[in-house]
């Protein structure tokens, strides 16, 4: 069984191909990379599976994407409620201009939970999960803006996880950080692992080397490649693919 | 290099023209009314005799409008802000939406008067009411409070928007929760803005009537009342210079009234910018 899956998606803004018919299966507790050169789709084909696209007038999509084997776009689901099963990390660190509390109980907050017993466990043992509890449970209080980077980019992911999502999308989470930054999150992908599926966009070829265990290679709105991360690395089926993970060009 | 300094003290010249005529203003003004200004002027009800006329009613008929105006004009203004901005789709119907209201903006303000004369004080027959008046006056600043709450919801992040609807929230809990609380003080500060140039308005209000010698403070938003502008302007058509020294002394207080409205909104908007940095 899948726990995401992707078939013949054709995307486009207004008159533009964004997605040229992308096929792709996910297995649940696995951690799947996205790499190719900027404006291949990546993003878009990322926010397909929370339905963010919805957002944007242009857009239209056509295809299937299956979540637990229902599809996400026919089945009368109810798209709020889909989003709170899949987390959504973004490329750069957006804390509301919120307190550290108030920003990871949000998601609790919005489905009408105000237990106040409650809503401090779960601040505590998703900011424990995402790294950063030992950093900031002095102030609690204290503006999340008023935050490194880093610790920001910790704290989004620790709200994400308080809503207690299955599946977790990060679009370039690392690439607003520093070196240290950027292995704490790392380290805290490969521990999520275990509870949750991960799927991130990355333009750093070590990252998807280390964290990955399926690697996407995406050209011009299209699929080039989907494989097990040694395989794309060492001995890629594809030329483009060899030639973008060697730095050849992209 | 000639030119260059020519313009620079051409451009000086235009400035002090424009502060030397305030100057002068304001001089002859406090001049003429500063010392008319005590605890009576405050509170004496209007009267034939200028050393014994007051503005109580007329503070209290713009307290009224003021406040009237506010409570009519700020949720429908910021409700229509947010329709256009989060709601609407971005089609041929919203960009006419769009230039209309920003047409309206610049209609001067005697035509508004003029509406609310005929559709407020005679269709609605709510007469020479404070409520007409405040009716009038919600058109009026309306389209400026739907212009900067506009601008406000703009400033705020996209990414904001999107972490809150990724979270699963519904469109309108992100803009209860997420949105308008981070451009609160923007949206204040065009309010703010929007009725201290409602305060001095006169022509719309006269239009619709409230040019009347009104003896008693308004008790209900039905009754006849009067703002400072214009007991200003019936004070200076007076032939007696007692009642042009009591209008310099109007002008004081409503300068002081709207430089006040002025300081809290520019108060608001620096605390603002100040604590909001994405
Ligand atoms: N909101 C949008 N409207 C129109 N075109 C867009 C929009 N977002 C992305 N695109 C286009 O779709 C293509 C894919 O973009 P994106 O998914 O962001 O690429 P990537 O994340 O791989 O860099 C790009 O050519 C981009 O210009
Ligand atoms: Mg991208």
């Amino acid at each position: 069984m899948y726990k995401l899956e992707a078939r013949d998606i054709q995307l486009y803004y207004g008159q533009k191909h964004a997605l040229k018919g992308i096929s792709m299966a996910i297995k649940p507790n696995t951690v799947t990379a996205f790499i190719g050169p900027s404006g291949c789709g990546k993003s878009t084909f990322l926010r397909c599976f929370n339905r963010m696209n919805d957002l944007i007038d242009t857009c239209r999509i056509e295809g299937e994407i299956l979540i637990d084997g229902r599809d996400i776009y026919k089945d009368r689901i109810n798209v709020v409620d889909h989003r709170k099963k899949i987390g959504m990390v973004f490329q750069k660190p957006n804390p509301f201009p919120k307190s550290i509390f108030e920003n990871v109980a949000y998601g609790l907050r919005i489905n009408g939970i105000t237990h106040k017993k409650f809503l401090e466990e779960t601040v505590e043992r998703s900011l424990r999960q995402a790294a950063l509890w030992d950093e900031v449970k002095d102030d609690l209080k204290k503006s999340a803006l008023a935050l490194s980077g880093g610790q920001q980019q910790r704290l989004c992911i620790a709200r994400t996880l308080a809503v207690e999502p299955s599946v977790i999308l990060m679009d370039e989470p690392c690439s607003a950080l520093d070196p240290i930054s950027t292995a704490k999150v790392e380290e805290l992908i490969h521990e999520l692992k275990n509870k949750y599926t991960i799927v991130m966009v990355t333009h750093n070829m070590q990252q998807a080397a280390r964290v990955s265990d399926r690697t996407a290679f995406f050209y011009l709105g299209e699929l080039i490649e989907y494989d097990d991360t040694p395989t794309i690395f060492t001995n890629p089926a594809k030329e483009a693919t060899q030639n973008y993970v060697t730095g050849r060009f992209g | 290099m000639f030119k260059d300094s020519l313009f620079k003290y051409f451009a000086i010249f235009c400035t002090s023209i424009g502060l030397i005529v305030l100057a002068l203003l304001l001089f002859d003004i406090f001049s003429k009314g500063l010392t008319r200004i005590d605890w009576d002027f405050i509170t004496n009800l209007p009267s034939r005799r200028p050393e014994r006329a007051g503005i109580l009613t007329a503070l209290f008929g713009m307290m009224w409008i003021v406040t009237l105006t506010i409570l009519i004009a700020c949720p429908i203004g910021i409700a229509a802000a947010v329709y256009l901005e989060e709601y609407s789709s971005k089609n041929r119907f919203a960009k006419f939406i769009e230039i209309n209201i920003s047409n309206l903006a610049g209609v001067p303000s005697i035509i508004y008067g003029i509406l609310g004369l005929e559709v407020f004080v005679r269709l609605l027959k709510l007469g020479n009411s404070v409520l007409a008046g405040s009716l009038t006056l919600s058109l009026l600043v309306l389209p400026v409070i739907i212009v900067a709450t506009r601008e406000a919801i703009k400033s705020v992040p996209n990414s904001l928007r999107e972490a809150s609807i990724g979270l699963g929230a519904t469109p309108w809990q992100t803009i209860q929760r997420i949105v308008l609380p981070a451009c609160f003080g923007s949206i204040l500060t065009g309010i703010i803005l929007a009725i201290s140039r409602a305060v001095g308005e006169t022509a719309p209000l006269i239009v619709v009537g409230a040019l009347v010698y009104v003896p008693f403070v308004p008790q209900t938003p039905m009754d006849q009342f009067t703002v400072l502008p214009i007991q200003i302007f019936n004070w200076t058509s007076r032939p007696q210079h007692g009642f042009v020294v009591n209008a310099a002394a109007g002008i004081i207080i409503l300068l002081l009234f709207v430089f006040l409205l002025n300081s809290i909104a520019i108060i608001l908007r620096n605390r603002h910018n100040k604590r909001v940095k994405y």
